[in-house]
């Protein structure tokens, strides 16, 4: 078994409030680590045995047609063991 | 004059806005996510909700169900389009209109009476509008915020595609003051505002949403 | 672990189990094995314990509760009483209109946006279950002080989650209350309120009869939440009472509650069903023994088929689950292939896990084995009731009047209104109800800041409801028999001023620990009240719910019995506004002004509470309620005049549409002076606008009803003008709206 993770974060010109929340609640916290903060999704797909190249490519195509939004997302895949 | 309104699994509005194309004294006919007969529908309302729970992203499932494939199809043929808020999204997922919508940047839900400005009337859904008529109309999302790049922007404003501006407050943080906007064509129109929920004084601020109605029923008996 | 079977039980009689860590006392427990001829299965076990909580078996209240039932008017109304999942009664038409009001305080504070999220999906399932299409929702809440560092943690999850999932379900929010005193800090108070409509013959009951019929589990998949406390039976090392592993917060999925009503209507439409429980507290628990009570007794359960999202659940946590969003069906093998069809069309996941017996035993099985063999009245309705000790609490002995200085100038009035009207519990809330969707449906006429909530019904004959929930918790804590008595009277004036005629009553009560005598004395006297109550104005309560233990140490929050009342209006288009429409309108106020300060607002921000609750004028008020309903046609606005005194209600009848008004208090006229005229909560006034015209008929009507009217003012300019002094309205708007955004932003 192994899991595909699929990453989708806002491009970086959209405006993301959830992000901006985050990065102002930080400092009020005593956290002051962050210039800026910016808040994505995490998709865990489970696949029987070793995802072949064939799956990644199926994958990468589910991802840019269903799990983003091409017009303000973008998006990575990456294997995990 | 028969005007379709989608049930998508969540849709909340629908029932809204088959009344308001009966009081516009067109005749109103519910259609299915499910299936892609348009059952002979001269125009289509895609309505407000939280289509399959606005999970993933607003109108991000919806926009993959079998009578969307049938309505894509219609309205790159001219066929008008009219989608309300979670429609807006869908069709924004979809592809016929451009930008996407995200979350309202006060990161809260708003429901309440907006000012806004009639801009574009060259389309089926608002040629009863005079060019500049302030209306109010109800608008209630939490994912409102109109979002494109600067070269769409351009493009929408150049050709004159907003529909509908938010004026005295921008309730969302929508680039432009954008409320709604219509497609190359004119026939695919999208707003955030809920005009089916401003069609009698008894129930919502003004009777100003009934136009876009009416407009559409006009349009038809005018082809 | 071992499966705990009936056989295993019987065999091994002196098993060391856990009733003490699930919340049964000795003598329960001993109830239990005396039922049972032996010791309960774990799964049993579970099941007595959570049944038998004060939250489910009442057994505290009880005994309190039964006067609803003794002292009941004769109502032609009443079609479904209290017992059901909801009351319901007729509204004419045909139509019949359920409604409840419910509590959802404990998780609430645990996880604010969870524990009001399904809050909120907890009562509207119980509408739903009637076989009643819900249409609106309403929230009362109460806060701990709204500039306390909790109360920032707590408020807007909160609100986000009665938004979250009312919004996303279709249901308008068409009012509630929000106050905040310190009591609640650490208790906060969430009521959710729904109300459906149905026809007469679409009324549906929780009851299992029929041997052979199914027992169909739809909805969302069971998972490990709100089970808590009853893991310690699934760990294996319960006896070295290692913590509990699941998590007891239910998490909400509105979606999937959506599609539940349109599924479950659809299935109602053709009738497809012979009962229907939804799952709530207790879960699987609750839905089988309830159904199988009241119907004729015996039911088989094969609990392995119960679809599970977490498929390490033990059989126990199983039957205690309380996940959202599931309904419990009992219908004829031959409707089944149509029911699932219908499931299917909203995907939702049905699936058979029983059958309806000719015995008298709920028989749960579990791949076979026989896990649960019990008379299912033992667990629903045989659980203990409790007569605790009831003493009425020393503070009431030390209770000392109200000494506020007089306002005597203009300059004076300024300060004190504009210091009330910014105050969190007077300020406007729409901060918080901007945050719901109030319009989706496309039927309410009115909704908050509103006097009720106001929705239509039919389209063609105009018939609509009117709703409005209230409580005066401070009135309750000085005397809760007529702070009871008050809370309702207050919201038949709200329910008549919006133009509707009061016609039933549903409750939530919200006190302390009932072990406390102190409490236990609120409690009683507060059901004596409103039983009382209720006989006198011929209003059938129609349901309830209790929350006890909503306190912090020996602090208990103040009494606080919510009073939902439901109104009719025969024509909603007749509905009378509380907003100003235009100038040059004659302003009166209905009813006496008395110099009586305790438990007001007014005295609460000098940091008093008083030593005495006004004693409700039921005639009075019945006769108030009556000139409204008849006058009302002559009313160009009308608004309740309550917390905050004539000052509030002035402020947002003027502030509604920006048009101002010219006040002249006489002073002499009123006992207590200005400052009793402005800020005084005396019940039984009504604040009206009528258009010059018509100001003889409703004299004439105000000295029918025996009334008194007085006339107080005009309408138009852009201030409100008190005795000379002018605040003009921007002025005015800045200070009653800020506040929240101020506190919660």
């Amino acid at each position: 078994m192994a899991t595909i993770i699929v990453e989708v974060m806002l491009k970086p010109e959209i405006l993301d409030p959830q992000g901006q929340a985050v990065a102002s609640a930080l400092p009020r916290l005593g956290f002051t680590f962050a210039k800026s903060v910016r808040q994505g999704k995490r998709f865990e797909i489970i696949v029987d045995g070793e995802p072949t190249a064939a799956q990644l490519a199926e994958v990468e195509n589910a991802a840019e047609k269903l799990l983003s939004n091409p017009v303000i997302e973008t998006y990575v895949v990456r294997v995990e063991k | 004059m028969r005007i379709g309104v989608v049930t998508f699994p969540g849709s909340l509005d629908d029932s809204s806005a088959l009344r308001a194309i009966r009081l516009a004294g067109g005749t109103p006919v519910p259609l299915f996510h499910a299936s892609d007969d348009l059952k002979e529908v001269e125009a289509v309302v895609l309505p407000g909700g939280f289509s399959y729970g606005d999970y993933l992203r607003c109108g991000a499932i919806s926009r993959f169900a079998p009578i969307m494939a049938s309505i894509i199809v219609a309205a790159e043929h001219g066929f008008p389009v009219l989608g309300i808020c979670n429609g807006f999204q869908i069709l924004c997922e979809s592809h016929l209109l451009p930008g996407a919508l995200t979350r309202n940047q006060d990161l809260h839900f708003v429901c309440t009476d907006q000012a806004l400005i009639v801009e574009n009337t060259d389309t089926p859904w608002t040629n009863g509008y005079a060019k500049g008529d302030r209306i109010i109309v109800p608008i209630k999302n939490g994912e409102g915020s109109f979002q494109a790049g600067a070269d769409t922007l351009k493009q929408l404003e150049d050709d004159g595609r907003i529909v509908l501006r938010y004026v005295d407050k921008n309730p969302n943080g929508s680039q432009h003051d954008i409320a709604g906007i219509s497609n190359a064509r004119g026939n695919v129109v999208g707003v955030m505002p809920h005009p089916e929920q401003a069609i009698e004084l008894l129930t919502g601020p003004s009777e100003d949403g009934l136009t876009f109605f009416t407009s559409v029923l006009h349009t038809m008996v005018g082809r | 672990m071992a499966l705990d079977t009936v056989a295993t039980a019987a065999a091994n009689p002196t098993t060391e189990q856990p009733w003490r860590e699930l919340g049964l006392k000795e003598d329960e427990y001993a109830r239990i094995k005396e039922i049972l001829g032996r010791r309960p299965t774990s799964s049993e076990l579970a099941m007595y314990s959570v049944m038998w909580s004060e939250h489910c078996s009442y057994k505290s209240s009880k005994v309190h509760l039964k006067q609803f039932g003794e002292k009941a008017p004769k109502s032609d109304a009443l079609l479904v009483g209290i017992g059901e999942n909801a009351g319901v009664v007729d509204i004419g038409q045909g139509y019949a209109v359920t409604f409840k009001i419910e509590s959802h305080n404990h998780p609430s504070f645990v996880e604010p946006y969870q524990g009001a999220a399904t809050g909120v999906g907890g009562i509207v399932r119980d509408i739903l279950t009637m076989g009643a299409r819900p249409i609106a929702i309403m929230d009362p809440l109460r806060f701990g002080p709204a500039d306390a560092v909790d109360t920032r943690r707590v408020l807007p999850g909160i609100i986000a989650g009665v938004g979250g999932y009312g919004n996303c379900l279709g249901l308008p929010n068409i009012g509630g209350e929000i106050v905040f005193d310190e009591t609640y800090a650490g208790n906060p108070l969430v009521n959710a309120l729904c109300v459906g409509v149905m026809r007469h013959e679409d009324i549906k009951l929780a009851t299992a009869h029929g041997t052979g019929n199914l027992v169909v589990l739809f909805g969302a998949k069971t998972g490990g939440d709100g089970i808590g406390g009853v893991s310690v039976l699934a760990s294996e090392t319960f006896a070295s009472g290692k913590a509990a592993k699941r998590p007891s917060v239910q998490v909400g999925d509105p979606f999937a509650e959506k599609v539940l009503i349109e599924c479950s209507l659809e299935i109602f439409a053709e009738d497809l069903v012979i009962g229907i429980q939804d799952l709530g507290g207790a879960g699987l628990s609750c839905a089988t023994s309830e159904l199988a009570s009241a119907g004729s007794g015996g039911m088989a359960i094969q609990l392995e088929k119960v679809p599970l999202r977490d498929p390490s659940l033990s059989p126990e946590e199983i039957l205690m689950s309380e996940s959202q969003e599931r309904m419990c069906a009992i219908i004829e093998p031959s409707k089944l292939s149509r029911f699932m069809k219908i499931c299917k069309k909203w995907d939702v996941t049905a699936t058979v896990i029983g059958e309806v017996t000719d015995g008298e035993h709920l028989h749960i099985t579990f791949n076979g084995e026989l896990i649960v063999d019990v008379p299912p009245r033992t667990v629903a309705h045989d659980g203990p009731v409790y007569n605790r000790p009831i003493a009425k609490p020393a503070y009431l002995d030390s209770l000392k009047p109200v000494t506020l200085p007089a306002i005597s100038n203009p300059k004076e009035i300024k300060a004190a209104l504009l210091q009330l009207i910014s105050s969190p519990n007077i300020a406007d809330k729409s901060w918080v109800t901007d945050q719901y969707d109030r319009y989706v449906q496309g039927n309410s006429v009115l909704s908050q800041p509103e006097d009720s909530g106001m929705v239509r019904i039919d389209e063609q004959t105009h018939l609509g409801v009117a709703i409005s929930t209230d409580a005066n918790a401070r009135w309750s804590y000085l005397d809760p028999y007529n702070g009871a008595k008050l809370a309702l009277l207050e919201s038949c004036r709200n329910i008549a001023t919006t133009g509707a005629k009061p016609l039933a009553v549903t409750n939530c009560l919200n006190f302390g620990s009932p072990e406390d005598p102190g409490v236990m004395w609120q409690f009683s006297e507060t059901v004596r009240g409103l039983a009382d109550i209720c006989l006198e104005m011929g209003l059938p309560v129609t349901g309830g719910n209790v929350s006890f233990y909503n306190q912090t140490g020996a602090v208990a929050i103040l009494p606080t019995p919510v009073i939902g009342v439901l109104g009719v209006i025969q024509d909603v288009r007749t509905r009378t506004k509380m907003g100003l429409p235009a100038a040059g309108l004659e302003i009166f106020q209905l009813g006496n002004t008395d110099d009586n300060f305790s438990g007001s607002e007014y005295a609460h921000l000098h940091g008093q509470i008083g030593d005495h609750a006004p004693t409700p004028d039921i005639d009075a008020e019945i006769r108030l309620v009556n000139l409204l309903l008849e006058a009302q046609q002559f009313f160009q606005s009308a608004h309740d005049i309550s917390d905050g005194g004539l000052a509030a209600a002035l402020t947002e009848t003027v502030l509604k549409n920006s048009v101002g008004a010219t006040i002249e208090l006489i002073e002499q006229y009123i006992p207590g002076g200005l400052t009793a005229g402005l800020f005084a909560e005396t019940p039984g006034r009504v604040l009206i606008a009528v258009d010059p015209v018509n100001i003889e008929e409703v004299r004439a009507l105000s000295n029918k009803y025996n009334v008194p009217m007085h006339r107080i003012g005009k309408s138009g300019g852009s201030a409100l003008v008190i005795n000379g002094e002018s605040i003009e309205l921007t002025e005015l708007r800045r200070a009653h709206t800020e506040t929240f955004a101020k506190l919660f932003n």
